[in-house]
């Protein structure tokens, strides 16, 4: 019930590798690398060890994806399992998000 | 036809006890038998709602958070109470679905948890009166409780 982030840097992308449960509780620990990460480099955020995420983990990467814009940086999200990627259909997120489901390890 | 079996739980208003909360919750619906993916909606809803209290109702106060599950053959009945202030009206509701058009910069980081609780579940209310209780339902399979319903109703007559 914790969640786990590794950090990875290949050219000049910053590979983030989220396992666990994203929640209330959780959530502010990867706001914490994501959101500054965001503001310098280009990031890529590996989902596909995430096995239960709720609106707290919706509002971190719509919070990304604002500072993201600003600073004319992207953000992926890649390995979306189903049901996470039916929470960002749900809400619409899909649309504004870039997200790429099923996508293995670091292969793009 | 419509017995109801009641599991009563308090917790501590703390984020570290939503998980908990979830797996309660988890558990009960699981024995119940729901799918797999209901399970899963059932987790999130409970755990929005679990996290509005923890989030929004004592401030940096201690509290708690009240957790009642109704077991009903057709449905699972959960109640989310908090004695803490009503819900926070200046709290920023994201409009959602999102759309292509929407302004990112309009966007709010929190505020959907409400909008998933409506999406997953089959019924809401919440009440307001003194802090918040949310009573969400969902409906059990109306197939698999067709089939257990007759399996219970020829067992007495044997």
């Amino acid at each position: 019930m914790d969640l786990a982030i590794r950090e990875q840097v290949i050219g000049d992308q910053l590979h983030l590798y989220v396992s666990g449960e994203v929640d209330t509780y959780t959530a502010p620990k990867l706001k914490e690398v994501l959101h500054p990460a965001i503001t310098e480099q280009n990031v890529v955020v590996h989902l596909d060890e995430v096995d239960y995420m709720d609106s707290t983990g919706l509002g971190v990467f719509v919070g990304a994806l604002k500072i993201a814009t600003r600073n004319e940086k992207e953000l992926s999200l890649v390995g979306v399992t189903d049901r996470v990627n039916r929470l960002f259909e749900l809400t619409g997120l899909h649309k504004l998000l870039s997200i790429n489901t099923n996508v293995r390890g670091g292969t793009q | 036809m419509s017995n109801i079996e009641q599991t009563v739980m308090t917790f501590p208003a703390k984020p570290e006890y939503v998980g908990v909360v979830r797996l309660v919750v988890s558990g009960i619906a699981n024995r119940m038998g729901y799918t797999y993916d209901e399970i899963e909606d059932i987790k999130i809803a409970v755990s929005e709602a679990c996290g509005n209290a923890v989030q929004h109702a004592y401030d940096d106060q201690e509290g708690e958070v009240k957790l009642t599950c109704g077991v009903y053959t057709d449905r699972l009945e959960m109640t989310i109470e908090d004695s803490g202030k009503t819900f926070a009206d200046d709290v920023k509701r994201q409009a959602a679905p999102v759309e292509e058009t929407t302004e990112i910069e309009s966007l709010h980081e929190g505020g959907l948890g409400l909008f998933l609780i409506e999406a997953l579940m089959d019924d809401v209310s919440i009440n307001k009166d003194s802090g918040v209780k949310v009573t969400m339902t969902k409906l059990l399979n109306r197939d698999e409780v067709d089939q257990s319903a007759s399996k219970i109703s020829t067992t007495p007559s044997q």
